[in-house]
């Protein structure tokens, strides 16, 4: 490898950059004052404790929790049925279908949103956390479509085959021996969509008929100087917890690769 | 396998109608409902006929909402064009100055900080660069400022830097992808060939990695020119873009027909920018035979 000490330098820099703001969290969720700024003036837990007191966060949480299960389980779901049919099989509209299924990779989710919700308020459907539900699954399955369809490409076609001429039905081979095999493909999806949905803001907040959410909670709370502090420790809590699912994930990805006999090559997506 | 490919088709049809059915009940038909609506006439809270060009020509007859379309094509492109100049030297180091094993490393830390909560990420902007903020309060106790910088009220400046911010490691990875495919002989030759190692780089490695810059720009531009978050956030609500038109229109005003009109023009906004994008990209991917 050339050594380039300026381009490694910008990078470094680019990455204090993007993690600049990250950074400030703990330390001012752990921060004795309720005045973001420094100088810093002391160590204190209180804001974590001010956090777990909050009785309406609680419910949000729940609500965020709810809400990121149902969206992770069925996107992966659908994203299972997209994914094995695009890569096994050849039938007619196909390119359309996939191209529609992809579409909220490439429209601004205001749109999705505001598009589902003047359906929804047309033919006098209530809004609640199932109607957010419906909508975040428009987002993930996309990104469950992405993930799961490099988990059936690294497929060896064979293999199913092979169970099939020796009289396995094709749901057993599916089970036996596919479904094995691409889920670390389904974990990953099931991860990665749950982060999504968990961190999702405007499908939430529109679809939502004002019930606690998160990411709502979150972005009212800030409104307040008074609660930011709490929101910070909130935070942090947070991007812990995503790192650590995102690494879970990346686990899984490259086992699955690894499982399959593939090569490494790249991140997500 | 013995199947015939009419039976194939069949098996995939039938596999793919769950997914199918959802995104066309809930994708198709409510873009379409949108685009019908958007024709209509609308008091508040209902649609009804005849068919009007009305809700377009609005566009054109009050200057405050092309002001708001075109400053949202403006920020975006801005905010594309930063985050995309800033990204390629980023991905250009990962991919010719990392040792092959660690590349997947450098670039996991680069997507952590896209994963950790948007919502905070944009809050925490808002607390930085506010009123007696982080940034403020650091300037001011190191001398370097006796007064208040304040960044937070220069709203379309603030909206681009949270944006650019906000959307960088997207652009890092499919940069970093074309120039992984970028080979590597070519560049010996260049040099073998009495090259300088910037020419190279201008004539070769540069036009070869165009198609994942333009990919980098459009997975930028299209969150962007949409964003409903930042807006609302840091710009004190003060500089509304085209996600918050919308919102105002459809929800405050309930004017659906209206609402629709600028989803519309938006969704055309955002092709007509990605069929550019696409075309030019055509042209590298035609050089790259």
């Amino acid at each position: 490898m050339k050594k380039a000490p300026a381009l490694r330098s910008y990078t470094l820099f680019y990455l204090l950059f993007l993690y600049g703001p990250i950074i400030l969290l703990p330390i001012f969720a752990f921060n004795d004052s309720r005045v973001v700024a420094f100088p810093l003036q002391g160590f204190t837990t209180s804001w974590f404790s001010e956090m777990v007191a909050d009785a309406n966060l609680r419910i949000a949480a729940k609500n965020s929790l709810i809400i990121a299960l149902s969206v992770a389980t069925l996107s992966t779901v659908l994203g299972i049925f997209a994914a094995r049919a695009s890569v096994r099989y050849r039938f007619p509209g196909k390119a359309p279908l996939m191209g529609l299924i992809m579409l909220p990779l490439v429209l601004p989710e205001m749109i999705v949103a505001m598009a589902l919700l003047v359906v929804l308020l047309s033919i006098g459907i209530p809004l609640s956390l199932f109607t957010v539900i419906i909508g975040q699954v428009l987002i993930c399955t996309p990104f469950a479509v992405a993930i799961l369809t490099s988990a059936f490409q690294s497929l060896d076609k064979s293999l199913e085959e092979a169970a099939l001429d020796l009289g396995e039905t094709p749901w057993s081979t599916f089970r036996l021996i596919i479904l094995p095999l691409v889920m670390p493909g389904i974990m990953a999806s099931f991860l990665i969509c749950f982060t999504i949905s968990f961190d999702e803001f405007i499908i939430s907040n529109f679809l939502g008929s004002g019930q606690p959410i998160l990411s709502v909670y979150i972005f009212g709370q800030f409104r307040f100087p008074a609660k930011v502090p709490s929101m910070l420790a909130l935070g942090t809590v947070l991007v812990c917890f995503s790192i650590i699912l995102l690494g879970f994930a990346e686990y899984m990805r490259r086992r699955g690769i690894a499982k399959a006999g593939g090569k490494d090559s790249g991140g997500f997506l | 396998m013995a199947q015939t490919p009419g039976s194939e088709a069949r098996t995939g049809l039938k596999l793919i109608s769950p997914t199918a059915i959802y995104v066309i009940l809930l994708l198709a038909v409510p873009l379409a409902t949108v685009l019908i609506y958007s024709v209509l006439t609308g008091g508040r809270g209902n649609v009804s006929l005849p068919v009007t060009f009305e809700n377009y020509s609005e566009l054109w007859s009050k200057s405050v909402y092309g002001y708001i379309m075109f400053k949202s094509l403006m920020v975006a492109l801005v905010v594309t064009a930063i985050t995309v100049l800033l990204a390629y030297p980023v991905a250009y180091f990962v991919s010719f100055h990392v040792k092959p094993e660690r590349k997947s490393l450098w670039l996991f830390l680069i997507t952590i900080p896209f994963w950790t909560s948007y919502i905070i990420r944009v809050s925490l902007w808002f607390v930085i660069l506010g009123y007696g903020g982080v940034l403020d309060s650091t300037l001011m106790s190191l001398g370097i400022m006796d007064t208040q910088l304040n960044v937070a009220s220069y709203s379309i400046l603030s909206i681009i830097i949270v944006l650019a911010h906000a959307y960088a490691p997207f652009a890092v990875l499919p940069i970093f992808v074309s120039l992984e495919k970028v080979d590597r002989s070519l560049l010996e030759a260049g040099q073998d060939l009495g090259e300088s190692r910037w020419v190279t780089f201008l004539r070769v490695t540069l036009p070869l990695s165009m198609p994942g810059v333009i990919a980098a720009a459009l997975i930028v531009f299209i969150p962007t020119v949409g964003d409903y978050v930042t807006p609302e956030l840091v710009g004190d609500g003060k500089e509304p873009m085209i996600a918050n038109l919308i919102e105002t229109q459809l929800l405050k005003l309930q004017n659906f027909p209206q609402g629709s009109a600028f989803a519309v023009v938006s969704m055309l906004m955002v092709g007509i920018v990605s069929v550019a994008f696409v075309l030019w990209n055509r042209r590298f991917i035609g050089g790259a035979k």
